[in-house]
């Protein structure tokens, strides 16, 4: 093989094909409450710290400012406040999915009635006069629901 | 050395599949160590946890557990590998002069993901993955060339497993404690030769933690010191084709710089019982050599002999080791965690009657590319 | 106290859009090469390595383990840290640390991604909790374009201002060979009018509003390597060793929907603390000079309020008034930044060598104030709420 066609090679890369890595993510008995909670009753639930009393959701063990363990379940609305949220224009590959997320969609910070921390989630419209922060919103439930996020359609700006 | 100590230790139950999540385990791993040390989170001046992205199924996995690791508004940092790598990062961090505690913890839910599947990850993507390696086939390629190099016998890998198996009865903690003799081992389930299931570690999930400080931080801690008083590692060549399979020359420089600092002359005799990180049971035999317990190819002649033995010159994994439970880059932690409850004289029913100085070891990368060994004492 | 610790050397590819004629082992390998080269050293003389990126960029694991041979680990201590955005400064603090501790004298410090293997918004996602976070997620432009709509709707900013410091960004990466943006048509159009045609042309997709395709940081293959050295044996190997003066790390929420929007709380922590034991009283007089980790846009104007160079709210007077251009008072990222070359784990890192480079009086093309610079400062953002500052300069610290 002569110099003038090494440096002509034509570059190659292998692909990593189908494969993936499948997981199974344990939920935790806070967070399984929750899911329990929307598929069963289309309830939403938060965690309250027993120092700070702030309210947290979605649950989780530890409050991180307080560094103590929360057991205390709380109900909240499903209604919030729009607190911060965007419209998303471009496309790319959801990796839980593994095919490309349709868009436009509206992604939103929505701070429940009761709680506070926000719930990350989509709005049901695209319109930029109506998702605007401080905007009310309620949430949508799927009819078929299997203990998930998802379980929650999206929220409808009112 | 004697500068940095060990003042707190923390690790959970190890089971094939806790139900519990990162932060879950994390938080108990932390909380104990704390409550060990009789410190509270505010005594803690930074922390390191350690965590890996692909076991995890997570992007900078570290980041889900800042939270449980007591972490808001901390100086943090985050090492992906073997907890004893994250601990000696730890220690470092406190003798540049910036922090006089840390809190190092790690995590691992081998439970939630395939094994094979993620060790394959870390093979070349474009010229090994394809071949299906995995941990364990690599393993079993280094045991074989064990073998070759050592007359080492698959018999001599069954002692080490009934050994470690026996002494996990004795523990806690442990994941797979066992009666079973060499026939046993012998006859388990062949997984790739020469390993037979009894000689591969059941991956599982646990965390653990550790509390360190200088001397200045001492008051914030009613538990006596356990002083670290030796630490180095080292790593060798990824490329399997590129090492002497058979002869741990990163282990040897490691222990070498580490028994120097600790002021080790004989290990063998010089240490009270050793931590190993025995993912597979001929491991243990080679990590003797390695670390100088015995002449390079005569590591057999230990467990032959019962010398690594509860009663033995130098008990080597009284806890069971990692043949028992193998929460990876938890066992490291673990291994060290160990080996200051042994100095301690507060490892309950496996303590080795008055030890004194400790070794604790871990590995990163496929077939113990890397060695981290600690000499802890009192 | 540890050892004072100093940077000696510093060393980076070629950032562009796709390496594929090396693979990421030999594209590690060609940054330590070249900052090797730079500080007169051989791999002999290196006591430990430390490596970062964020591994599923690439789906590899063990990535410390598998680059052993590229980065010149074989037989030394070699440890991985990924902190996601932050990589490439948790790097850096890593090997500040190494040779602080006083147990190692050289230390690599080694960052890299190929970000044109994978899918990066994709990859970014599974950054975010699986159950809570993901289902929902756009990545990192739909994260920061809601930080850019909060700030605009706080102290009433507008697109015009995110594109200034746009324009800036990539007027500057015209000076540097490196960066991997060199957007040559920008030559010679005064600054105003380049505003104008980034806010109004059609070509310029919105990618989630405010956020336009300019606003954001390019996907680059790259890497990064910088030389940390202890203070007896800096001096002997840089006839300019850029001093570290402090460096510290913040840190605080985990979860997407807790994080105040308000403001970057760990950056103005950090800041805060590098600040307090640097002895700084008004960073905006003080420092020469600033390699900021600005992933997008509008964080040129929000994070400079945080770390403290104005009051809340006058970032884009300062664009404006061009205090933050190269012959400015406080030039920001005379390199073109992270808008003009992101390759996410070497991009931290590259703030951290550009930094020294200025210090050094050795940034070419880029150097900024004749070479004059006493003080520089370089950070790292990124993850989920963390924040790195590092505060280098041309004197010995106290």
């Amino acid at each position: 093989m002569n110099e003038k066609k090494r440096e002509d090679v034509e570059l190659l890369s292998i692909s990593s094909g189908e494969t993936s890595q499948p997981f199974q993510w344990s939920v935790g008995k806070h967070g399984s409450y929750f899911l329990q909670q929307l598929r069963d009753n289309k309830k939403i639930v938060g965690i309250r710290c027993p120092k700070c009393k702030r309210v947290y959701v979605p649950p989780r063990p530890v409050c991180g400012q307080c560094y103590v363990a929360m057991d205390e379940m709380v109900p909240l609305s499903d209604e919030g406040t729009i607190y911060v949220c965007t419209i998303v224009q471009f496309g790319f590959v959801d990796p839980s999915t593994g095919v490309q997320r349709p868009v436009p969609y509206t992604w939103a910070f929505v701070k429940l009635d009761g709680a506070d921390t926000c719930l990350t989630h989509f709005l049901d419209s695209v319109d930029p006069e109506k998702v605007k922060v401080g905007a009310r919103v309620k949430a949508v439930f799927e009819e078929r629901r299997t203990g998930n996020l998802m379980d929650i359609k999206h929220f409808a700006v009112l | 050395m004697s500068k940095i100590a060990i003042v707190g230790v923390g690790q959970t139950t190890c089971t094939s599949s806790r139900e519990d999540t990162f932060e879950e385990m994390v938080f108990e791993a932390a909380t104990k160590a704390l409550a060990d040390a009789g410190a509270e989170v505010g005594d803690i001046d930074n922390v390191v946890t350690v965590s890996n992205d692909f076991w995890d199924g997570r992007t900078i996995s570290s980041m889900a557990v800042q939270e449980a690791a007591g972490s808001w508004g901390k100086d943090v940092s985050t090492v992906e590998g073997d907890g004893t790598f994250g601990a000696f990062y730890g220690m470092m961090r406190i003798l540049s002069g910036s922090f006089d505690t840390t809190l190092v913890v790690s995590h691992m839910k081998g439970s939630e993901s395939i094994m094979n599947l993620i060790t394959n990850a870390m093979f070349d993507p474009i010229y090994q993955r394809g071949l299906g390696i995995d941990a364990t086939s690599a393993a079993a390629l280094q045991a074989r060339s064990y073998m070759a190099m050592s007359g080492a016998t698959e018999e001599d890998f069954a002692r080490v497993s009934v050994k470690n198996h026996g002494n996990a009865r004795n523990n806690p903690y442990a994941q797979l404690p066992l009666k079973v003799s060499v026939r046993d081992v012998l006859a388990s389930r062949k997984i790739a030769e020469p390993l037979k299931l009894l000689d591969c570690s059941p991956i599982g999930d646990g965390a653990a933690a550790i509390v360190l400080s200088n001397r200045k931080g001492l008051k914030r801690f009613k538990k006596d010191p356990v002083w670290i008083k030796g630490v180095a590692h080292c790593a060798d060549a990824f490329n399997l084709g590129y090492r002497d399979l058979a002869k741990s020359r990163a282990l040897k420089a490691a222990a070498k710089k580490a028994y120097k600092a600790a002021g080790i002359q004989k290990p063998l005799s010089d240490l009270d019982v050793a931590e190993l990180y025995d993912a597979y049971s001929y491991m243990e035999l080679m990590w003797y050599e390695g670390l100088g317990f015995a002449p390079e190819g005569k590591g057999y002649e230990l467990i032959r002999s019962g010398a690594t033995g509860m009663k033995g010159e130098l008990p080597v994994n009284p806890s069971g080791g990692v043949l028992s439970s193998h929460p990876v880059l938890v066992a490291g932690m673990v291994r060290l965690v160990e080996a200051t409850l042994q100095v301690r004289g507060e490892a309950g029913k496996r303590q080795v009657k008055g030890a004194k100085t400790a070794l604790a070891h871990g590995i990163n990368g496929p077939c113990g590319q890397a060695h981290c060994v600690f000499i802890v004492g009192a | 106290m540890g050892k004072r610790v100093a940077i000696v050397g510093f060393g980076q590819t070629y950032q562009r859009s796709s390496r594929k004629d090396v693979n990421g082992v030999e594209l590690i390998n060609e940054a330590v090469n070249t900052a090797l080269a730079d500080a007169e050293l051989t791999i002999r003389d290196i006591d430990a390595v430390v490596i970062g990126n964020m591994d599923h960029f690439e789906g590899i694991n063990y990535v410390d383990m598998w680059s052993a041979e590229g980065a010149g680990a074989v037989m030394k201590p070699v440890i991985k840290v990924c902190t996601g955005g932050t990589t490439g400064t948790t790097v850096a603090m890593c090997a500040y640390y190494h040779v602080a501790s006083g147990m190692f004298k050289r230390v690599l410090a080694i960052g890299w991604e190929k970000n044109s293997e994978s899918d990066t918004t994709g990859a970014i996602i599974t950054a975010f909790h699986p159950v809570w976070e993901r289902p929902t997620l756009g990545g990192a432009v739909a994260g920061l374009a809601i930080e850019a709509s909060k700030y605009m709707a706080n102290y009433g900013a507008t697109e015009r201002d995110g594109a200034r410091v746009a324009v800036r960004e990539r007027l500057h990466a015209l000076n540097n060979p490196f960066a991997h943006l060199h957007q040559e048509w920008m030559k010679g159009i005064p600054v105003d009018q380049l505003v104008d045609l980034l806010v109004g042309s059609e070509q310029n997709a919105m990618l989630a509003y405010p956020l336009r395709m300019s606003d954001m940081c390019p996907r680059t293959d790259g890497a990064a390597a910088v030389i940390f050295a202890a203070e007896g044996t800096a001096e002997k190997i840089a006839p300019v060793p850029a001093w570290v003066h402090a460096t510290a790390n913040s840190h605080n929420f985990v979860y997407a929907g807790d994080v105040n929007m308000d403001r970057n709380t760990t950056i103005a922590e950090a800041s805060k603390k590098v600040f307090k034991k640097a002895g700084i009283k008004e960073p905006l007089k003080e420092i020469d000079v600033c390699e900021l980790y600005l992933p997008y846009s509008y964080a040129g104007l929000k994070w400079i309020e945080d770390i403290g160079f104005c009051a809340y709210g006058e970032g884009p007077r300062l664009l404006w008034d061009g205090v933050t251009d190269m012959d400015g008072e406080l030039p920001v990222n005379p390199s073109g930044g992270v808008m003009s070359s992101n390759a996410i784990g070497a991009t931290a890192l590259i703030r951290v060598g550009e930094a020294a480079l200025q210090v050094m009086g050795r940034a070419g093309t880029r150097q900024v104030k004749g070479g004059d610079v006493n003080l520089a400062l370089a950070t790292g953002f990124g993850g989920c709420y963390w924040g790195d500052v590092m505060l280098l300069g041309k004197k010995k610290p106290s």
